[in-house]
């Protein structure tokens, strides 16, 4: 279960001041349930799952991941949640099956634990051929699948992707859509943010549009399209953000 | 903070730096092979250098002397070159090596001497040119000869014995014992050398493991993952020392063993090989030892300082912008210690020149344990105080994700 109260974030730029990058962000994602952020480039998608991963520090506000503060014990956050992020690269020099170690090892996890995890999750994504492969030697689609393993090497019960299908070709695309839901039928949390709207008419059982740092509406897409009057989720998002884009760009 | 966590780092940071060509190459390939690759190299380059110069038979040239047949005489007797006519561009063709030396003899020369009168010879020659060096040498050595014989011819004259002349000798007699000539001499370079090479072996690993790690997109990948950030920096920096020491302790090994084997294989002339016997012989296992305990919180300063410094940048690229700068802070204070100044209670405080006039202290085998308790503890304030900061700086958003 993942619950955001009033989650904030203001960075400091020498040029521009004080930017408010999340403004007050409050919802609340599932078990069983896949939480969709959508949202233009810098929107503000990022820096909110950064800071549900603990990777940020809010400036206001506070959100529970699993029980646990994410200000106050980051640690068991971090312990309880799987990241993926096409920012989340893989280290070039070791090899698949030593990424996932790496992190399972970071988890805490035991030799045997770990070994069974390994067996188990290298036999359900097909990687046993490329186990020994150095990361740099991998294919897009073979990188996919090893970054999908060190997020679930630790059996997380929070999933948090940050645009996870960005620039991949469509057949990796298709895996990490169908790993998501997998996540979800086994009952994990799930949240993801993206700007391609068939992902998320695909994915969601909630959608939040956030713009500006603000979440601006929020519910399932039959809910937003009866309160939108509209069928086409493009439609809606150009609604929803529409004003305080308009307002953005005149400032 | 977690030791099985940071040991965890450690391993993989170890793992992924042995796989690297470039940490293979610039911290264990270079320091092993480099001196051995300039000895080897310099002696062979230097043994056929003198080898040919020393096989020629130089062209030299001698103007004047018709009114003074003696000493021309004696000239000519040299049987090492060969006397070429004397022309009007005698200096050009000095410059332009065509001719190596030339010898003036002035007019009236002789007849200078039998008057008892102070005259002169010149030699002319290309200063900087081995072959003329020589040529010149030969010259001399001659022209000295003759005027020895002279001397004795004129005292015998005049019945006089040869101590007329030089009534006593003066001589200069060595009581320091050979490992504090040895020292004094190289003792400054040594800890020069151990410094800049922990400097040097530290600056790759330390760019790489942070704003190469931000490059390379993995920084948010192990920010994801629980390890305390603190643990974090520590493993990495753990592994940055070890390459540090590894290249400082290579170096120093290959160093020894490269004098060593200079000394044993006489691979220089002489003096070459009774130099390099000094050096090495008299450095024994305990002032390594000593000098290694001494250099390690300076390796810990310089492996936390790097790291703190390298995470500001955003890429490698700008990383070394960043710490190129530092090597004129590290290598002025370490080529001061090569003066000849001796340690006090101040300059015990003043980073990296206490460590490197120390180590100079130790190679000669003086142990000031007032100002070892000062620079030690001093420099591991230092050492502890870039760690902290280090520590800090991966603590900072702003750092870690700067664009």
């Amino acid at each position: 279960m993942i619950e955001s109260r009033g989650l904030s974030k203001v960075f400091k730029d020498k040029k521009r001041g004080l930017i408010s990058a999340v403004d007050n962000i409050s919802f609340v994602c599932k078990p069983g349930e896949i939480y969709g952020l959508l949202g233009a480039n810098g929107a503000g998608k990022t820096t909110t799952l950064r800071m549900l991963a603990t990777i940020l520090e809010p400036t206001d506000g506070t959100a529970v991941v699993c029980g646990y503060d994410v200000i106050e014990a980051p640690d068991k956050v971090r312990a309880h949640v799987g990241f993926l992020s096409t920012a989340t690269a893989l280290y070039p020099r070791l090899t698949s099956q030593e990424m996932v170690e790496y992190f399972g090892r970071l988890n805490g996890l035991d030799e045997s634990t770990l070994r069974k995890r390994l067996d188990e999750i290298f036999t359900r994504l097909d990687m046993n051929d490329f186990r020994d492969r150095r990361c740099d030697k991998l294919s897009t689609g073979m990188k996919q699948k090893t970054s999908i393993a060190r997020t679930l090497i630790h059996d997380p019960q929070v999933m948090i992707f940050d645009e996870p299908t960005l620039g991949l070709d469509i057949m990796t695309a298709r895996t990490i859509i169908q790993f998501i839901r997998e996540c979800r039928d086994r009952g994990k949390t799930v949240i993801f943010s993206t700007h391609v709207m068939s992902e998320v008419e695909k994915l969601c059982d909630v959608i939040g549009i956030i713009q500006g740092g603000k979440l601006l509406a929020e519910g399932s897409l039959a809910e937003l399209r009866e309160k939108y009057h509209e069928q086409d989720l493009e439609e809606i998002f150009v609604t929803v953000v529409a004003p305080l884009y308009a307002s953005q760009e005149a400032v | 903070m977690s030791l099985r966590n940071i040991g965890v780092v450690y391993r993989k940071e170890l793992k992924e730096a042995l796989r690297d060509r470039r940490t293979v190459i610039s911290s264990l390939l270079v320091p092993l092979l480099l001196f051995p690759l300039l000895t080897a190299g310099l002696g062979a380059a230097m043994s056929a250098l003198m080898g040919k110069a020393n096989e020629e038979i130089p062209k030299i040239m001698i103007l004047g002397g018709e009114d003074s047949p003696q000493i021309l005489k004696h000239v000519r007797k040299l049987n090492q070159v060969d006397i070429l006519p004397a022309t009007g561009d005698w200096k050009d063709k000095v410059i332009n090596k065509e001719i190596r030396a030339v010898v003036e003899i002035p007019a009236g020369f002789q007849d200078s001497l039998v008057r008892q009168q102070i005259g002169w010879l010149k030699i002319y020659n290309y200063d900087g040119n081995l072959e003329s060096s020589i040529a010149a040498d030969r010259i001399q050595k001659q022209l000295e000869e003759y005027r020895g014989r002279l001397v004795k011819e004129n005292l015998a004259a005049k019945n006089l014995p040869e101590a007329a002349l030089k009534p006593f000798e003066v001589k200069q007699q060595n009581v320091a014992p050979p490992e504090k000539v040895g020292g004094a001499a190289f003792g400054g370079v040594i800890g020069y050398m151990v410094i800049l090479l922990c400097l040097t072996g530290s600056m790759y690993p330390a760019m790489d493991l942070t704003a190469g790690e931000k490059e390379r997109g993995t920084m948010e990948t192990i920010l994801s993952s629980p390890i305390l950030r603190v643990d974090l920096v520590l493993g990495k920096f753990f592994l940055v020392l070890t390459t540090a020491l590894t290249t400082a302790a290579l170096s120093v090994t290959s160093m020894g063993v490269s004098f060593w084997a200079l000394g044993h294989f006489h691979a220089f002339d002489k003096a070459g090989a009774d130099a390099a016997q000094q050096m090495q012989l008299h450095i024994g296992i305990h002032t390594v030892l000593s000098i290694f305990i001494m250099v390690l919180p300076v390796a810990v300063l310089f492996a936390a300082a790097l790291m703190a410094v390298a995470i500001f940048a955003k890429s490698y690229k700008e990383a070394q912008s960043y710490i190129t700068p530092l090597m004129f802070i590290v290598i002025i204070p370490a080529l001061c210690a090569m003066l000849p100044i001796d340690l006090d209670a101040k300059l015990a405080l003043v980073p990296i020149l206490n460590a490197s006039l120390l180590c100079k202290e130790l190679v000669t085998d003086t142990y000031h344990w007032n100002y070892i308790a000062i620079i030690f503890g001093s420099t591991c304030v230092y050492a502890a105080a870039a760690l902290f900061l280090a520590v800090k700086m991966f603590q900072r958003e702003d750092v870690l994700f700067r664009s």
